[in-house]
């Protein structure tokens, strides 16, 4: 009732490809944005800045990136831990090397360095597929973390391995409060979201779901594989990278590279499945699913007044974890995002059965 | 199935929304002293942080049950961090908005990442025999507190003994000592120390990283046999130290040559290895056994009322009472705090900062609170957030520790201009001002 | 000449482990087209079961004998495998029939971190013990023609007799029974299997079991070299270029694979590794399968991959 097209008429091709065509979905994402970068700010205690919403925005950056490549190119990366961890270093040389550097220069340049090992390490997939690339881009990850670990120069020399980085600003403003490194995060964070799509909807963004679904056909009707699988890497190593270092010089402040290892990997991965392949809302819900999961799970038994070892409540942590996982999959194999389209689905017919 | 799984998912959306309420509602009791203790009971490192962290909540317990600090009693919230950086800086997130006053992170690499927030959030930090070395200048490093030791007086010590064994620190001239290390910043720690130490003493360091968690060892333990090192040094946590041991048992390396750091000689490390790791020595920061009387007052007190936080036959162990003199340290600066900002009052980080920057526990004090024979008198200063630099070397007989009586102090002269260059390069990177005379007095 | 022999042997030896894990992944690729994540969690949890039922049965029936303490562990442990494959296969594997591979795949991810939970919940999260009587000293061999001898780890060598003799198994499993057959069928081609009755949902549980097994015994390999603890579900990572190299479908190809990694690995860390600061076997196992796999895509001995249009 609410949700109908009724009366929309497009009179130009520009309006009928629109992101958002329907009137009703540009008001609610308005409304996002508003709430996102006005009320959120001032209303939100501090706790829900440093532990949910800028792990929640960066890490759906990096979901963003990794579902570019797995999503819509069909290349399973394992690796995404390790891009995330060269943006983060080579933001973090670019910024403490050479003085005077803007931040914002340096988390995108660290990005193109994501980028240049990013397409190093995607050559295989020319010649790899499915599982097989799967394991293989885990060369990538483990020789990055000991890349990090050993090669002195990355770290600037630093006798433990840790790095850090202080007092940020960009274009004079400081980047100290909560508040203010959610707003950076967030523009960061649209503007890609909204590159992101418009890529998708463009012709390598077909190009990139051509190779996915049939890489074969696709050659054969004149896509090249080599410039597609690869453009897929370089942008998706690309936000990646700039997700990292936002990670590092925004969220964590200072870190080690067991900040990007294995595990990291995997969480995006599992954010990207979740949320849903091949969908750029899928990123966001998956990110929020996964930050919100384990805060929400240890919490639940003080609700209940139930008080267990934090080591059970570890485990059971990881056990509901696996289990919704799990769950999700077979009840929605498509992810968060299918059910929110089916869900606007069926908005559009209410209250009417069909 | 659509609707209901849309319903369902909308449901627990709205849930967690209202779960993350919780932590910003939630008070600090005015009336209580709150601690977050940052712990890991799983994991790779699970074996070794499970007694630290059952020796830290018992002895809380044991306070509270006999009276608190001056009547004011201590609350405390246990947070699991699985020795992640990243989980550390989130439940100090959440836990700090509690009114937390003192944090023992139990990680290196969780350490460098609060050193960072702690000085903003007002919170200090006790990092009883780890952390980063250089925060041994109290000058620098305001809220670090790296008490008992640090990985460069480790280092020291354990080459200080190395030399008497041979018969003399010109001995060591062409000797070959190896360093395993956990391939982290906290393995890596030492290595600047040994390297100084190999140039004034003639011998030869070779490093050999194992990557974490360090279940991965063959090929260190070939090197090792290829290389044939005078002495061992293990610079290991969890279960890389009893993975350690059995590589060694099976190259043939013979353990009494081998020296663990004081997180390297636990009973986790060897009781698994048993009589196969029998010689195999490490350092003691501090004594063990349940005769000292703070471990009987633990048992009276809190344990034979049911209230013990692990098993009863973990009292006395290593990293038990290790855990145990972290929280009575952080007790006594509170103490000392309240002694300067009003008794029986809760104090706040800032009070217990400068508590801890005002520790001065004499012998009489330490038997007074039961722990002779545990550990030696320590007194901090505004200079010095150590306290105490004194070890001893403990060996594994198959069945026990046992703790050889010769005490070592590491040697300042070499540590101190190393402190002093790190703690520059630290103020330097972090555009921070050395404190001057008045802000040490406040 | 008699280190790198050692290097050398000692390298095998630990190939042999790694194909022991590598087993259970291709096991189940084999038979149902499943990349199981979650093998090492299998392990662990086997490991686990092993060691502290071992520890319980002793105390509940009041017995001494070590070696029926361990036979009835091993004998209960399995149980415990079987109970887990039946459930994973009612559970999860029956509602993702027909599913694309890579949401199979996170469903065994989401049973890795599942197992990973319930088996520390169960079991503890403390190092446990495996006593099944491996000798821990090393010995030497060649005394003769090298100084000193070379240095043979024992454990390690009965472990790898171990894995010959399991692979040995499970090829005369395959080959010669009946129910080995059913898998090999099930493999080629689920509808055909079906449409000729082989039953599907049991195929499935044997097979988990079959893996289960594999699972325990290298659980107690590992865990008698290692301690249980939960860092012994990561040793599976060290078993994926293995599977890779060798092949996802390829028993064989698990063990090739295996001597071949573990070989490189030992070699790469003694005389590449100090040149490049050490440490590198992390990633060597990797960097080595990704180069054969350039030029092998599907692996040594694995199906070539054929895509129709």
């Amino acid at each position: 009732m609410f949700y109908r097209e009724n009366g929309q008429f497009k009179s130009s091709y520009r309006a009928d490809q629109q992101i958002f065509p329907i009137l009703q979905d540009r008001v609610l994402m308005l409304a996002l944005l508003v709430f996102a970068f006005a009320v959120v700010p001032l209303t939100a205690p501090e706790y829900w800045f440093r532990a949910i919403l800028i792990p929640f925005l960066i890490l759906s950056l990096a979901a963003l990136g990794l579902n570019i490549l797995v999503g819509y190119c069909g290349q399973i990366s394992l690796g995404t831990g390790a891009f995330m961890a060269v943006g983060a270093y080579a933001a973090y040389n670019f910024h403490v090397r050479i003085d005077g550097m803007p931040l914002l220069l340096s988390l995108l340049l660290g990005g193109l360095c994501s980028t240049a090992v990013g397409v190093l390490f995607g050559i295989p997939s020319l010649r790899i597929k499915g599982l097989y690339l799967a394991v293989a881009t885990l060369a990538a990850q483990f020789f990055v973390d000991w890349a990090f670990l050993r090669i002195n120069w990355f770290t600037n020399n630093s006798s433990s391995g840790s790095v850090s980085v202080s007092s940020l600003s960009l274009f004079g403003l400081p980047i100290e409060t909560a508040v203010q490194k959610y707003l950076l995060c967030l523009s960061l964070l649209v503007v890609f979201a909204l590159m992101a799509k418009n890529l998708v909807r463009s012709s390598i963004g077909r190009e990139w779901m051509a190779m996915r679904d049939m890489d074969v056909a696709a050659a054969v009707i004149g896509i090249r594989p080599v410039y597609a699988k690869l453009t897929a890497f370089a942008v998706s190593s690309f936000i990646v990278g700039v997700a990292g270092a936002l990670w590092g010089f925004v969220h964590l402040g200072t870190w080690e590279p067991a900040a990007f290892n294995i595990d990291r990997s995997f969480q995006l991965l599992f954010m990207v499945i979740i949320g849903g392949l091949g969908s750029i809302m899928g990123s966001f819900f998956g990110a929020a699913f996964i930050v919100l999961l384990p805060i929400l799970l240890n919490q639940l038994p003080g609700w209940f007044g139930i008080t267990i070892s934090t080591a059970l409540a570890s485990h059971l942590e990881f056990m509901i974890f696996g289990a919704l996982i799990v769950f999700f999959l077979i009840v929605e194999p498509h992810g968060l995002a299918r059910l929110w389209s089916t869900a606007k689905e069926k908005l559009r017919l209410w209250p009417f059965p069909h | 199935m659509t609707l209901k799984s849309i319903a369902a998912t909308a449901a627990l959306a709205a849930a967690s929304f209202g779960a993350l309420f919780e932590p910003s509602l939630a008070q600090a009791q005015a009336k209580e002293q709150f601690f977050p203790l940052l712990v890991y009971r799983t994991g790779p490192y699970a074996p070794n942080g499970t007694p630290w962290a059952n020796g830290k909540q018992d002895y809380i317990k044991y306070i509270n049950a006999t009276g608190g600090i001056n009547g004011v009693k201590i609350a405390f919230e246990e947070c699991e961090t699985g020795y992640a950086t990243d989980k550390g800086v989130e439940c100090y997130e959440r836990l700090k908005g509690k009114g937390a006053t003192l944090i023992d992170p139990q990680a290196t690499g969780i350490t460098f990442a609060l050193t960072d927030k702690a000085p903003a959030d007002k919170i200090p930090l006790i990092t009883l025999g780890y952390g980063l070395s250089a925060s041994q200048d109290g000058n620098v490093f305001k809220w670090n507190f790296p008490l008992m030791g640090s990985y460069w007086t480790a280092a020291d010590i354990l080459i200080q003994h190395i030399a008497k064994k041979e018969g003399g620190a010109d001995k060591l001239k062409g000797k070959k000592i190896a360093l395993v290390y956990h391939d982290s910043p906290f393995g890596k720690e030492p290595i600047p120390l040994l390297q100084e130490r190999a140039k004034m003493n003639g011998f030869e360091l070779s490093l050999i990283p194992v990557a974490a968690p360090g279940i991965e060892q063959k090929s260190a333990w070939l090197q090792v046999r290829q290389s044939r090192p005078d002495y061992v040094l293990l610079w290991g946590w969890g279960v890389m130290n009893s993975t350690a041991l059995k590589e060694a048992v099976a190259t043939g390396y013979p353990r009494e040559k081998m020296y663990g750091v004081w997180w390297a000689g636990a009973e986790p490390d060897v009781k698994d290895v048993g009589a196969n790791a029998k010689g195999y020595n490490a350092l003691a920061l501090n004594g063990a056994g349940t005769q000292p009387k703070v471990m009987q007052e633990i048992i009276k007190n809190v344990h034979d009322k049911g209230q013990g936080t692990g098993p009863k036959d973990e009292i006395g162990s290593v990293l038990y009472t290790r855990g145990v003199i972290i929280q009575m340290l952080g007790i006594e600066a509170v103490k000392r705090a309240q002694e300067r900002f009003g008794k029986g009052k809760v104090m706040t980080g800032e009070q217990v900062r400068w508590g801890l920057e005002n520790l001065a526990l004499d012998q009489k004090k330490l038997d007074a609170l039961g722990f002779t024979g545990v550990m030696r008198p320590i007194s901090t200063s505004c200079q010095d957030h150590m306290g105490s630099t004194w070890a001893r070397i403990e060996t594994w007989d198959g069945a026990k520790w046992n703790i050889a009586p010769d005490w070592y102090e590491a040697d300042e002269q070499i540590i101190k201009p190393m402190v002093k260059v790190a703690g520059e390069k630290y103020a330097a990177e972090k555009k921070l001002n050395r404190r001057d005379a008045a802000d040490c007095s406040s | 000449m008699g280190f790198f022999l050692e290097t050398l042997f000692g390298g095998l030896m630990v190939g042999m482990l790694y194909s022991l894990i590598a087993i259970g992944f291709v096991l189940i690729y084999k038979a149902s087209g499943v990349f199981n994540f979650a093998q090492g969690a299998m392990v662990l949890f086997a490991a686990l079961a092993m060691a502290r039922f071992a520890e319980w049965l002793p105390r509940w029936l009041g017995f001494e004998s070590l070696v029926l303490a361990n036979l009835l562990a091993f004998v209960a442990a399995m149980a415990v495998m079987i109970a887990v494959a039946w459930l994973i296969e009612r559970l999860v594997l029956s509602k993702l029939v027909n599913q694309e591979g890579i949401t199979l795949l996170m469903a065994t991810l989401g049973i890795a971190y599942f197992l990973d939970g319930l088996g520390q919940t169960l079991f503890g999260n403390d190092i446990y013990k495996i006593d099944v009587g491996m000798p821990k000293e090393p010995m030497m061999v060649l005394e003769s023609v090298f100084e000193g001898g070379l240095l043979l780890s024992r454990e390690d060598l009965i472990a790898a007799l171990v894995a010959a003799a399991l692979v040995v198994v499970l090829a005369l499993f395959f080959q010669k029974t009946s129910t080995g057959r059913a898998l090999r069928a099930v493999a080629d081609d689920h509808q055909a299997a079906q449409s000729i009755g082989i039953p599907l949902n049991r195929i499935w549980v044997i097979v988990w079991s079959v893996a289960g097994f594999a699972a325990l015994v290298a659980g107690i390999i590992w865990g008698s070299k290692l301690g249980v603890q939960f860092s012994l579900s990561l040793v599976a990572l060290k078993a994926l270029p293995v599977v890779i190299l060798g092949g996802l479908t390829s028993i064989p190809g698990a063990i090739i694979g295996g001597l071949l990694i573990g070989v490189g690995e030992k070699l790469s860390e003694i005389y590449l590794g100090p040149m490049l600061g050490g440490g590198i076997e992390i990633w060597f196992a990797y960097v080595l399968a990704l180069v054969f796999l350039l030029v092998r895509p599907q692996g040594l001995f694995g199906e070539k991959i054929i895509d129709r249009v």
